[in-house]
């Protein structure tokens, strides 16, 4: 097993196409990264070039202390698991799991006991003689795990692999994975659009977009203190409330726009001209009383989730597009056309400057 | 429950139908049965008068030695013809799966050859390999080797063979080509990932995958050089030179028209046609019990 280091790491295209503009990183042994990012941000494209199914531009890539750019996929020892489980129609699960291992001149007896743990680890002893087609979408999943792990390789990179899955699988699946990778504490590199898998399945976390890694963190240093306006409305679910604003003259508060409200927080810095975005999570909003109150929201929507209601508003008096959400507890009953007087816990606003969308820290 | 659409009166639905079945009944229903009955019939050098003779005439071609020579050629002419085909198309398809610029150009250039006519295609190489004017002969002779196909059976059966291929690897190539493009590239990219070279790769996973394909033409294929080769004989060797290149088909033309000998030949007719829907029946059978995975 080995860690996992990203040198300058730049990816243009053929066509003139620039997927990746610079990733530096590294990702010590054992640990479990999810790369994250909204389709299109380059994310497949990193994991395939670790993978070395696309060729790296520029910068250098290394498993280990080698440098693989140059290796061929076989060369690189990593193990990668499909959207489409990419398993071979053709053959049973068991020559699914041992090609890899038989192209590597593995022992047939060594080759039948990796299978054989690896199918009871995954719970697919009994389909070992099956084919493919004759597998259910999660048990095709399990295979595809299966395949990875009998190679008992340096990293393993996922690619999606869950979004074929249903919602219910998926929870279970997402479970699986991550308790398995404890369990064999292999260097992995996941790349998904879902930000709720990400959250929970990372010890680390890059969220792209664009080619460029916005933020890489822990999921918590992430929700806490996102680095950019980008990365505040990604990660966090629902998304948080951005709220235009400029910064009080004394510099004690935050001024929202229209007669939206003055908060009892400024940033620490102030950009020219004072221009600010505020941002609060839907949860970090809280009903109060009419003299607490720092905001004043008219529902629109409600959505009973149960355990909680989430709560779509505009801002009174905000102006145009000052949607706000709020998370309010499910017991508590609000109607459209109710007015919310909402406070808000002061350590937990973000402010972020609408020019180049950084986090003003 | 599903919904009928149920024709209130007969015209129309006869009306609709009928064109196929004329053109079933005028061109298949009704030579392939004269072709039965005149099997059962021994007719005079002139056509005037006709004798029904049972299965004689059927007798006779089994005991003839020239006609089982033709069939033995036969069996070598079409093994070679389709295998020299799919084995070229598959090079060309696995190729061109691959290529990245001027694909549509180079796809469109191989599937060329399937628009000339047979016998043009004939004309082609035989004015190729002529032992006097051609180019392929002369350099051949460059390299030591008399070609001459006017008087060497074999290579006369090398020239129906080069002819009869070439027109078919146009044909091969399209579906080889749709098949590869039908395998998903992430299948690839896992064997890749799994230790396999590209040559393993393509017998272990690529090849598989696309064996259905590869079955349906090698039956489309025997089928093609069985029947579809008379005009890339004819106008190439003319099924000489000694009979050396005289396979099923032309044999039904030389010793019906030319011999006139009716009835032997609508008995031959009869023995392809029974080969042509034997092989039919094994490959829809096959095909059924075989295609998806």
């Amino acid at each position: 097993m080995a860690g996992l280091e990203f040198v300058g790491v730049r990816k243009t295209y053929p066509n003139g196409v620039k997927a990746i503009h610079g990733i530096d990183m590294a990702v010590s042994d054992g640990e479990f990264v999810v790369i994250v990012g909204p389709s299109g941000c380059g994310k497949s494209t990193l994991l395939r070039m670790v993978a070395g199914l696309e060729t790296v531009t520029e910068g250098e890539i290394r498993i280990g202390e080698n440098r693989v750019n140059e290796l061929e996929p076989a060369d690189r020892n990593i193990a990668m698991v499909f959207q489409n489980y990419a398993l071979y129609p053709h053959m049973s699960v068991f020559d699914n799991m041992a090609y890899g291992l038989r192209n590597r001149r593995t022992p047939r007896n060594e080759i039948a006991r990796r299978v054989a743990e690896a199918a009871g680890t995954l719970q697919l002893e009994g389909l070992l003689d099956r084919r493919p087609g004759q597998l259910s979408g999660g048990q095709r999943q399990r295979v595809a795990m299966g395949r990875a792990i009998v190679r008992e390789p340096e990293a393993f990179l996922f690619d999606e692999p869950l979004s074929n899955l249903d919602a219910k699988l998926r929870v279970q699946m997402r479970l699986e994975i991550k308790r398995l990778q404890r369990a064999l504490g292999t260097t992995s590199l996941y790349v998904t659009h879902d930000q709720v898998e990400a959250m929970t399945l990372a010890d680390r976390l890059i969220v792209m977009n664009a080619g460029v890694a916005e933020q890489i963190g822990t999921p918590l240093e992430i929700y806490d203190a996102p680095a950019t306006l980008f990365v505040a409305g990604f990660i966090g679910s629902p998304a948080m409330n951005f709220l235009s604003g400029t910064v009080a003259e004394d510099g004690t508060g935050a001024q929202l726009d229209g007669s939206g409200g003055t908060l009892p927080v400024a940033p620490p810095a102030s950009p020219d001209g004072g221009r600010i975005v505020v941002g609060i999570r839907p949860e970090h909003l809280e009903p109060v009383s009419r003299e607490e109150a720092a905001l004043e929201v008219v529902v629109e929507l409600v959505e009973a989730l149960g355990a909680d209601s989430l709560v779509h508003g505009q801002l009174a008096d905000g102006g145009e597009g000052a949607a706000v959400t709020v998370r309010v507890d499910g017991a508590r009953r609000v109607a459209a056309g109710d007015v919310l007087s909402l406070a808000v816990a002061p350590n937990h606003v973000h402010f972020f400057n609408p020019d180049d969308g950084k986090r003003l820290a | 429950m599903e919904k009928r659409v149920v024709f209130s009166k007969l015209g129309l639905p006869i009306l609709l139908v009928a064109p196929q079945i004329v053109i079933t009944l005028v061109f298949f229903i009704w030579p392939a049965s004269q072709a039965l009955y005149q099997s059962l019939l021994l007719e005079d050098a002139f056509g005037l008068k006709s004798q029904f003779v049972w299965l004689d005439n059927f007798i006779a071609l089994f005991s003839d030695p020239h006609y089982l020579n033709s069939f033995a050629r036969t069996v070598v002419f079409s093994a070679a013809t389709a295998g020299l085909s799919l084995g070229v198309a598959l090079f060309l398809a696995a190729m061109a799966d691959r290529v990245l610029k001027g694909a549509t150009a180079y796809r469109t250039l191989i599937v060329w050859p399937y628009a000339v006519a047979p016998a043009v295609a004939g004309v082609l190489w035989f004015f190729m390999f002529n032992p006097s004017i051609g180019i392929l002969a002369y350099l051949l002779k460059g390299l030591g080797y008399d070609w001459n196909h006017y008087l060497d059976g074999t290579d006369a059966m090398m020239l129906v063979i080069l002819a009869a291929s070439w027109k078919q690897v146009s044909y091969n190539f399209l579906f080889f080509l749709a098949g590869l493009q039908a395998i998903p590239r992430s299948l690839v990219e896992a064997a890749a990932i799994d230790g396999a070279r590209p040559f393993k790769r393509f017998w272990t996973i690529v090849f598989p995958l696309l064996s259905p394909t590869a079955f349906f033409l090698l039956v489309v294929n025997i089928v093609y050089a069985f029947f579809d080769t008379f005009g890339i004989v004819h106008a190439t060797t003319s099924g000489g030179p000694a009979q050396s290149t005289t396979i099923l088909v032309y044999k039904v033309f030389n010793d019906g028209f030319i011999g006139l000998d009716l009835g032997g030949s609508a008995a031959q007719s009869v023995v392809l046609m029974a080969v042509v829907i034997t092989l039919t029946v094994f490959q829809f059978r096959y095909i059924e019990r075989k295609v998806a995975y």
